[in-house]
């Protein structure tokens, strides 16, 4: 298996998002130490708050205050918390019911083990040192003692100084990718300057970047071809506006390439010739670059463009 | 409505991890058993559907990769959700029924080795409060399983019980990933311990759909679907009772899964709490046989795993196991979405 490749690959996203204006109140609120919930037509208080009540899918916006004391509902004791988590030291994933709600709020529980959570004890919200306006300005909830407040939550108009209205939430995933065993192939061959491509046993045809199957008789390939190294120019654009952090002068053409003994044009940037005199038929040659992994470019090769009937199939 | 039926099935042997392969070329074997299977060729398919998440490739529109398996040129008509593929299913089902098609291929592949599955499967959680604190899917099955411990539904040892049945079963199941007497194991999020937990790997399931007497001719003794439904609950785990599952009980009882008791279910529990609650909610009894296949506990390719449960009911119809089966397919948090088929044998009587 050593000749599979394989390479860390990270997926990282800032996930920016507007609030609605009941989720911009409870998000707030947190910011401000008041948690909010939103009363529901039949009378539930829903804790954290939506903008349509479950049962009736009508607009609710009834914002009540809630109390930062609640009791477990349900919990899982967590002995290894994953990166990003709450905490970083063992804690329980809770339910809380906050005193006034009648639902149930996912968080954190910081608790000395295992053995000291339990259904039904009573905890209260630990506020994060620094708060934003998001679910982590709740740092986690902590036990404590007291009876469940009893009295009705009360109303609140949601109004606060300077209102988040949005959300940035960061997520980052890690990965290991591996390409398989078609396109290690085609990649290793790439480190010698080389372009493989395979062969369908149904109709012949050579793929090139290979994948291990032909898209159109859905069979599996696996006899390696050598192609190129030159090739003919199937069909181009000129492209005119610079792209981020993109190191190459505009205009330049960017063009599908035909390497010889190949049935599938692959793509690659042609320069060595004023971008207004690159054509169809044009025939190209690889250019390659110190510890490149792929083709820097592809540079004419001087001999007479192909006549259209050669390459008019990869068009 | 149109009688369709289930006529093929192919799964892969389910792994830990898959490196040599890509998605398309772990895929290939099944498409080509399914359709050899029933001799028809990729272009005489009527419809192709597929189930797959890019989450777990890491990757933007990975499942477009994996159409060059199944011949896409000449066009094809195909379709593609970004569920497990028992939807992809249910979306063909439909399409035949729109008479649209007389057969369909549906496909599906989950490839959980390249990332961490606990980690990536946060991202289907609530933005705005869920997904910033990462709880991980074993820690919300935890939440579900210690709920239902309080409820008194079940306790660890019943727990337990539950994963030595399914991995003994899976011991006749050559495709399965985990099977035997696997340990109880450590707490991984208490009160669930390894033992309670699927395992993760690759691999990929495909059928084929087929309608009326098309369906006859393909299949010795096809499996029909008598009725499929899904339903969805609250995705806000505080709004739902977890010992419970509504939507599960509707779904079956949309699909007529009520009107005559069944021999066989197939039940996508990924965790030995989850059986429990599913064997409530759909009524299933001692007598009913329930999944012997091994289940979601002995192999678990995420998105293929609910497909595969279709699939292996409708296998034992084929073979003559069964005659009535319950096919059920769950996705998101604590059984949120659930699928639930029913299937039979004709029987040679009628």
């Amino acid at each position: 298996m050593s000749d599979i490749l394989s390479a860390p690959l990270v997926v990282e996203f800032p996930f920016t998002r507007s609030l609605g204006p009941v989720q911009s109140a409870f998000l707030t609120g947190l910011r401000e130490r008041t948690v909010l919930g939103v009363r529901t037509e039949g009378g539930t208080v829903l804790v954290p708050p939506v903008e349509y009540d479950p049962v009736t899918a009508n607009e609710i916006s009834d914002l009540v205050e809630v109390a930062p004391t609640g009791t477990v509902t349900t919990w899982a004791w967590n002995p290894d918390p994953r990166r990003d988590q709450p905490l970083g030291t063992p804690f329980a994933w809770v339910l809380v019911r906050l005193d006034g709600a009648g639902t149930a709020l996912l968080h954190a529980l910081d608790a000395p083990g295992p053995d000291t959570v339990r259904t039904g004890m009573r905890v209260r919200i630990r506020w994060a040192a620094t708060r934003t306006g998001a679910i982590t300005d709740i740092a986690c909830f902590e036990p404590c003692d007291g009876e469940p407040v009893s009295t009705e939550p009360a109303p609140h108009t949601g109004e606060f100084a300077d209102p988040v209205t949005g959300i940035v939430a960061p997520a980052r995933l890690d990965y290991v990718h591996t390409p398989g065993r078609a396109q290690s192939a085609y990649l290793t061959a790439l480190e010698g300057h080389r372009t493989v491509g395979e062969r369908c046993p149904a109709c012949r045809k050579v793929y090139v970047p290979p994948r291990g199957v032909c898209p159109t008789c859905g069979v599996a390939t696996a006899e390696q071809v050598e192609v190129g190294p030159r090739g003919t120019v199937t069909t181009f654009c000129i492209v005119n506006i610079k792209a981020k952090n993109l190191d190459i002068k505009v205009p330049y053409v960017y063009a599908h390439i035909a390497l010889d003994g190949a049935d599938l044009a692959l793509h690659g940037r042609i320069a060595g010739i004023p971008y207004d005199q690159v054509r169809m038929g044009l025939r190209v040659e690889p250019v390659w670059t110190e510890d490149a992994r792929h083709p820097d470019h592809y540079r004419p090769t001087g001999e007479p463009d192909a006549d259209y009937d050669t390459y008019k199939e990869l068009v | 409505m149109r009688d369709v039926a289930i006529v093929a099935f192919a799964q892969t042997a389910h792994r830990r991890r898959t490196d040599e392969l890509s998605e398309v070329e772990l895929l290939m074997p099944v498409l080509h058993e399914v359709l050899g299977a029933t001799g028809l060729r990729a272009n005489e398919i009527g419809f192709t559907c597929s189930g797959s998440a890019d989450y777990f490739a890491g990757r933007a529109f990975s499942f477009t990769m994996a159409l060059d398996g199944v011949g896409a040129h000449p066009p094809i008509s195909e379709s593609h959700v970004e569920m497990d593929g028992a939807w992809a299913l249910y979306e063909a089902w439909v399409k035949i029924q729109t008479g649209e098609a007389d057969t369909a291929l549906v496909y599906s592949y989950g490839k959980s080795s390249p990332g961490r599955v606990r980690d990536v499967l946060t991202r289907q959680l609530d933005p705005y409060y869920l997904a910033p604190l990462w709880p991980d899917s074993v820690a919300l099955a935890a939440l579900q399983a210690q709920a239902l411990i309080d409820a008194g539904a079940t306790d660890e040892p019943a727990l337990a019980e539950v994963a030595a049945r399914n991995r003994t079963a899976a011991v006749g199941n050559p495709h399965a990933q985990l099977t035997g007497d696997v340990p109880a194991g450590d707490y991984l999020v208490r009160p669930l311990r390894t033992g309670d937990c699927p395992p993760i790997g690759d691999g990929a399931a495909a059928v084929v759909l087929a309608a009326g007497d098309t369906a006859r001719a393909l299949c010795a003794r096809p499996a029909w679907i008598r009725g499929i439904d899904h339903r969805i609950e609250a995705h806000g785990l505080g709004v739902r009772d977890l010992t419970d599952s509504p939507s599960a009980r509707l779904a079956a009882q949309r699909a007529g899964a009520f009107e005559r008791p069944v021999d066989t279910a197939e039940l996508h529990a990924p965790f030995t709490s989850q059986e429990v609650v599913l064997r409530k909610a759909l009524g299933l009894g001692d007598d009913v046989r329930v999944n012997p296949s091994g289940g979601a506990l002995a192999a678990n390719p995420v998105m293929a795993a609910g497909l595969i449960r279709l699939g292996e009911a409708a296998a034992r119809i084929h073979r003559g196991e069964s005659d009535r089966a319950l096919a059920h397919a769950t996705s998101g948090p604590c059984l949120q979405q659930n699928l639930v088929a029913v299937l039979e044998g004709e029987s040679t009587h009628a």
